[in-house]
């Protein structure tokens, strides 16, 4: 902030305002307001960080389904988990385990066709997300929810400066003036760390490196001050110095505004380092779940710590050779009534082969897996 | 294991020869393409690769690692300095004389999506090197293709099937696979694993590890993960802005590194382990990485370096190009105060010795029916011992 400072100086005087933006874009037309549901979301927003719930957000047996010409793809299927106020909880698993699928459904932007949320409860809030209308749908969106994707060329416009996307939301939903809304994205950019912040509200997504774009849509994502924050892969597509700057960001912002963050990736170190809790998704299903230190130290399915102990560490030497888990995740079209990873599993018994395990409780509180090998009286002690 | 990789590493010197290396990429501008500067990828480099050892190569993405690696085996012309591969100077080649020698030096690139045709069969793609260099033809040649479909652990059924009907991880053991069919001594592992998932990376490491040992193969392995290096290197190089800043033993550089570079680097390596993460000293460097087009002067890296901060801005970094020099057995370093990065405990803080590890993997017990009906009630005794022992089956 004291880079806006300095560059608030260093203006010419009587220029005009360096972050005026061009009156030709056009904002999106206001949000109307159909349902009961929406009508309880607007109450709340105008309530601002009031807590509403128990929670912040309950998902309860969430299935998302993909018609494809193959058959239906059940890329999440039942899941159920909730999230704490201002907490940080990991999603992991790999590529088509579902974990994003599961994001973008709890903002409702699967794409559909061929992607349809076909059964369960989203309860953000207290407010039950599946009833709002598409429309209603926008005051959760950018207000209540901000997101961070892995791309930051593909998910931020390249036709518009980066001061009228950071603003665009702060005028929809604070109902900022063009002057005021222009002055929140300075210090928005100043905050997530981009020097010179005035004089680089009117340059466009590709006048900045990954890791600054990155941080503009961490700007965006924290413009109108939400309760929620959604990070797909934020960091993949990043240099590991990068990375490590623009995780810190998030773990610092996220701790100033108190907003909770739902943080997906395929790294177990980086869910190690950030979150409370982690969800282990494997074949469209949670596995397990617990604290990081739980799950990280006793994990309790074998799908768990088979993903622990492939990863060479940098901070041991290993033999020669590296565990690893053979085979390839299962085919999501009608999956057998099986635990989905006992094709690969080493520990594999009949009863794996018959029946799904629940997801049930292991010793320490919120520790759960959906393993009958480790239930109480299983044969993997 | 690890006593015969380093019998084999020191047995007889140099495979390839890196000496003042460049590669410069020109930059032009205007009507007439008037070249205006140039991109220094590569700025002065030397270093060698033993024979049979696997040099494991890290940095960031525009570091120079890549060119690096194709200069090495004549992908790319350099702009000067020599590479000798087996004592023979690769750019003094006619053209028939190095495309002999490609033989013996081959790459895998990181992409298994784009580095195999689409329009190509399996068999066709593992046969065309075996064609190019004559070395089988007709029953003997498709033989040759099965053998090395089962080598990289394909089914050698399926030379018909083009590569689009494989995984990721399958298509890389394809690639694998068609680079060793000319029996190379020498192998250019470009992030073979960066594009692959976590579970299916360890897959194809090993196969590279048992592949190296059963054909006496050596690597140069480039590659942005560190852990992942660690692993399989018996030396690791570290580049930045395309220097060679730091060289040694994989125990010299992740745990008494001595490059500020490397420790800061290593502090940003996330560890999935929330303890280890909890003792971390992170230094987070602050901006980007400069323009490999305009590099800063003197040291290279002392616009982001927090030694140099420390040290209160010393003026021979700004000024002097510092030389790679040797600051322990067999461990380089090009910074001018090595021997204060070594006194810091930035980025091997995680290493605290009574660091508590995670409960070891319970054992596979063989026989479900037997064992079922012994797990009835009581528990087996908590696993203590450690699975590694059947982890590593010969190959």
């Amino acid at each position: 902030m004291t880079a806006t400072d300095d560059n608030r100086r260093s203006d010419p005087p009587g220029s005009p305002a360096v972050a005026e933006l061009p009156e030709t874009i056009e904002l999106p037309e206001a949000i109307q307001i159909e349902t009961e549901e929406g009508r309880r979301l607007a109450a709340q927003i105008a309530d601002d960080k009031t807590r509403h719930a128990r929670k912040l957000l309950e998902v309860r047996d969430l299935s998302t389904h993909f018609f494809t010409k193959d058959g239906e793809v059940r890329a999440v299927d039942r899941v159920s988990f909730d999230l704490d106020y201002g907490e940080t909880l990991g999603l992991v698993g790999e590529s088509g385990c579902g974990k994003s699928v599961t994001a973008l459904s709890m903002t409702r932007l699967v794409p559909d066709p061929p992607g349809k949320i076909v059964s369960g409860e989203i309860i953000f809030d207290g407010v039950n997300v599946l009833k709002l209308s598409n429309e209603e749908m926008r005051l959760l969106r950018g207000k209540r929810i901000g997101f961070i994707f892995q791309d930051p060329m593909t998910s931020l416009n390249p036709t518009l400066p980066v001061g009228f996307q950071i603003s665009e939301s702060a005028r929809l939903h604070l109902g900022l003036s063009r002057r005021a809304a222009a002055d929140r994205a300075v210090e928005l950019l100043g905050k997530v760390g981009i020097p010179r912040a005035r004089d680089r509200m009117k340059d466009y997504p590709h006048q900045f490196s990954g890791g600054m774009r990155q941080r503009v849509m961490i700007a965006i994502a924290l413009a109108c001050d939400p309760m929620l924050l959604l990070a797909d892969e934020p960091t993949t597509a990043l240099d590991v110095t990068i990375q490590a700057q623009i995780l810190e960001l998030i773990r610092s912002l996220s701790e100033e505004f108190g907003t909770a963050v739902i943080l997906i990736t395929h790294d177990l170190g980086i869910a190690a380092g950030m979150c409370n809790r982690v969800n282990v998704m494997y074949a469209g299903r949670i596995v397990e779940t617990g604290t990081v230190d739980e799950l990280f130290e006793h994990p309790r399915m074998p799908y768990a710590w088979g993903l622990l102990d492939s990863l060479p560490r940098l901070d041991e030497q290993r033999g020669a050779r590296l565990r690893t888990i053979e085979g390839m995740p299962p085919d999501l079209i009608e999956p057998a009534d099986d635990c989905r990873f006992a094709p690969r599993c080493p520990y594999v018994r009949e009863v794996c082969r018959q029946k799904e395990p629940e997801l049930s409780p292991r010793g320490e509180e919120r520790h759960l897996a959906r393993c009958w090998g480790t239930e109480p009286g299983g044969w993997i002690q | 294991m690890i006593e015969g990789r380093e019998s084999r590493s020191t047995s007889d010197g140099a495979l390839v020869e890196a000496e003042n290396l460049k590669v410069h990429f020109p930059i032009t501008a205007g009507l007439f393409q008037r070249t205006v500067g140039a991109v220094r990828a590569v700025d002065d480099v030397t270093f060698d690769i033993r024979r049979g050892e696997t040099l494991g190569l890290v940095g960031e993405s525009g570091c120079g690692k890549s060119t690096t690696g194709r200069a090495l085996i004549r992908l790319r012309d350099a702009t000067d300095g020599v590479v000798r591969f087996d004592g023979v100077d690769l750019f003094s080649l006619s053209r028939e004389k190095l495309r002999k020698m490609r033989r013996r030096m081959q790459i895998i690139f990181q992409d298994p999506y784009s580095s195999l045709n689409p329009r190509m069969t399996v068999g066709s793609i593992i046969s065309e090197p075996i064609e190019t260099h004559d070395l089988a033809r007709g029953k003997e040649k498709n033989e040759r293709v099965r053998e090395l479909l089962a080598l990289v652990g394909l089914n050698p059924r399926y030379t018909n099937r083009y590569p689009h009907e494989f995984s990721g991880g399958q298509r890389q053991r394809i690639g694998v696979a068609r680079a060793l069919a000319v029996e190379p001594e020498f192998i250019v592992c470009d992030e073979p694993i960066s594009a692959l998932d976590v579970s299916i990376q360890a897959q194809v490491l090993n196969l590279l590890v048992d592949l190296r040992k059963q054909f006496s193969l050596t690597y140069l392995f480039i590659a942005h993960d560190l852990s992942v290096v660690r692993h399989i290197s018996d030396r690791v190089g570290v580049m930045y802005l395309g220097k060679l800043v730091e060289l040694g033993p994989p125990l010299a550089i992740y745990e008494t590194p001595a490059h500020p570079y490397t420790r800061a680097l290593l502090s940003a390596v996330p560890i999935p382990d929330p303890k280890a993460e909890r003792r971390r000293k992170r230094v987070i460097l602050t901006g980007d990485v400069p323009s490999p087009a305009n590099p800063p002067p003197g040291c290279r890296f002392h616009t982001r370096c927090w030694l140099y901060e420390k040290l209160g801005r010393p003026e021979n970094c700004r000024t002097e190009d510092p030389e790679l020099r040797l600051v322990g057995g067999d461990h380089q370093a090009a910074c001018h105060y090595a021997e204060d990065a070594l006194q810091s405990d930035v980025g091997v803080a995680h290493l605290a010795a009574d660091a508590p590890r995670r409960a070891a993997v319970p054992e596979v017990v063989a026989d479900p029916a037997l064992a079922a009906a012994a797990s009835g009630g009581s528990s087996e005794p908590s696993g203590g011992g450690s699975t590694s022992g059947e982890a590593a089956p010969g190959g």
